[in-house]
């Protein structure tokens, strides 16, 4: 979903990192930041080298991104639950200034538990805000275990819809169906847009597809460490 | 110091059929013998902290004792309303678990960091507020929290933090512990400062500068009494605290020494985070250095400060 967003849909440039008409992003599901850190990289907002600093004392890259500290990040997340309203803020900015960016706010399934989400996305209806997309990686798995378990969901599609967006699914690990959504957002004239990618969580490697255990892992065994060697090799 | 809370509220729980745990979305695995035992108290119930804080004051209205359990930024400015409101109007046995207090989670930046949690919490009326230094201590603490009065907030330490605290001492909500008695200067430590308080008064040793500790693991309410008594005849009054400077532990000492003694305040020094956002990454042990929260660091400080202060300051005497 990162990859898709930020090589095939955002308008940014790196060299113009606070171009006023830049798309806008925020990864709402902040603890996510790896895969946002290694786009940026790529995209040329900072030297690959900063990688492996990642969570050092001195390093601009934490356990979640922060704003002022990582060019291209647009907000400061990692407490879930605030990236959707400062979205509706930076939308209803566009609007309101007669900008032309597109703000997308990328969202955990577990991160959705928060109420403050329903009060954006209410926030987001009443104004209308078609320049506005919230994609869900609905990967069924939060840190406890299944969403199901949890807090259920369902219907998910159905609750988005009634709170006023207009509602797209897709298999987040499908890039071209990925992309050809993203790129036809607004999807209705009027509405924000729900955008909900059905994913894997720790696809790709094996140890960690749908494990639970796995989520916010710091500690690797060797064995573990050569997995993802392999699993890594395999792209 | 975590698994240890953890496991008391489910020996708590074989106890007392009062006691709830209520978790938001914890790591796998979070109580799961007592999720077996007692699936029915063992509750987990979404992201959604403003939302559980409001749910466990139901719940003890009806006289249920929940501990809700979380990452302590998230317990504290998450649901501050809420625990302003239904917790503490209410005056409601709740106990926060708060993982993570200080600065535990470094590598995870300013969201996961509690930095100022002691202040907002102390701030509101009924709470009560207990950073216990050890494992050890906090089973004994956690012991007491069953019949407790009123909200709790329970900070942690990381877990693996060296065991400082004795048997001996016991523990009791809102009375302090006297660790070394008084010298010429005496520190006054919450939470882990203890174990780095002690370092620090072993290096102040080798310099012949003797150093009490009085351990502050309730900051609210505040042990007021042993504070007036351990002050006596010290010459320096230091307070250690993983915290920003406003609010916290230091803040709390000197308001009661200004309440109490009103004139004839000893020299103080707050040793404590600076007031700011730490945009610095690394470990704990790590940001804690780079602050001045060291031993070898406190040592200095402190010789530093009595040294300053070496001008013919009185002795002091509490009224
Ligand atoms: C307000 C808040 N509460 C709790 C957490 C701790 N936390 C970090 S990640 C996570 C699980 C998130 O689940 P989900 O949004 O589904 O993300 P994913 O499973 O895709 O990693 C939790 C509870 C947090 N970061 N913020």
């Amino acid at each position: 979903m990162v990859r898709v967003l930020y090589d095939d849909v955002l308008r940014i440039d790196p060299s113009n990192p606070r171009d006023p008409n830049r798309d806008r992003a925020i990864l709402s599901k902040g603890h996510g930041c790896l895969a946002l850190y290694a786009l940026l990289a790529d995209r040329g907002f900072f030297p690959l080298s900063e990688l492996d600093g990642f969570c050092g004392s001195d390093s601009i890259l934490g356990g979640h991104p922060e704003y002022g500290m990582v060019p291209g990040v647009e907000a400061s997340t990692g407490a879930l639950g605030h990236g959707l309203s400062i979205g509706v803020g930076l939308a209803l900015a566009a609007r309101m200034r007669e900008r032309s960016y597109r703000t997308f706010v990328l969202l955990g399934d577990g991160e959705i538990n928060e109420g403050s989400v329903w009060e954006a996305a209410m926030g987001a209806a009443k104004h209308g805000l078609d320049n506005l997309v919230a994609m869900i990686d609905y990967n069924k798995l939060q840190s406890y275990g299944p969403t199901d378990y949890v807090l259920p969901l369902e219907p998910l599609a159905d609750k988005w819809r009634s709170f006023g967006f207009a509602v797209q699914e897709v298999n987040g690990h499908d890039v071209g169906a990925l992309r050809t959504v993203l790129k036809q957002v607004p999807a209705v004239a009027g509405k924000p847009t729900a955008i909900i990618c059905h994913t894997v969580k720790g696809k790709g490697l094996p140890a960690a597809e749908s494990n639970a255990d796995w989520h916010h892992k710091n500690k690797l065994t060797d064995s573990e460490l050569d997995a993802i060697r392999v699993a890594v090799g395999d792209f | 110091m975590r698994n240890t809370a953890m496991n008391m509220v489910h020996k708590l729980a074989a106890r007392d059929e009062r006691v709830l745990y209520i978790g938001s979305d914890p790591g796998a695995g979070t109580l799961r013998a007592m999720s077996k035992e007692f699936p029915k108290r063992h509750l987990i119930e979404g992201i959604s902290e403003a939302h559980i804080i409001g749910m466990s004051a139901g719940l003890a209205m009806e006289g249920f004792v929940p501990y809700v359990n979380t990452i302590a930024t998230f317990l504290t400015r998450r649901c501050y309303e809420q625990v302003a409101v239904d917790l503490c109007l209410h005056n409601l046995p709740v106990r926060l678990i708060a993982n993570g207090g200080g600065l535990v989670y470094a590598p995870l930046g300013p969201t996961h960091q509690a930095i100022e949690d002691i202040a907002i919490m102390r701030a509101l009326p009924n709470m009560t507020v207990i950073c216990p230094c050890d494992a050890d201590e906090a089973a004994r603490m956690m012991e007491q929290t069953l019949d407790w009065k009123g909200p709790i907030y329970i900070r942690l330490g990381k877990g693996g933090d060296a065991i400082v605290s004795k048997a001996e001492h016991g523990f009791e909500i809102g009375k302090a512990i006297l660790m070394r008695s008084s010298g010429d200067v005496l520190m006054v430590t919450t939470g882990i400062m203890l174990q780095r308080a002690l370092a620090a008064a072993d290096l102040l040793a080798a310099q012949g500068i003797r150093a009490g500790i009085l351990h502050m693991h309730t900051v609210k309410p505040l042990d007021t009494a042993a504070l007036l008594q351990a002050i006596r005849g010290t010459r320096l009054l230091v307070t250690l605290e993983e915290h920003v400077p406003s609010g916290g532990l230091g803040s709390a000492v000197a308001e009661a020494l200004i309440d109490k003694l009103g004139s004839g305040l000893p020299a103080m020094l707050r040793l404590s985070l600076p007031d700011r956002f730490m945009h610095n990454y690394g470990s704990q042990d790590s940001l804690l250095k780079k602050h001045g929260l060291s031993a070898s660091a406190i040592a200095t400080s402190i010789e530093h400060a009595l040294a300053a202060s070496h001008t013919p300051s009185p002795q002091l005497h509490s009224t």
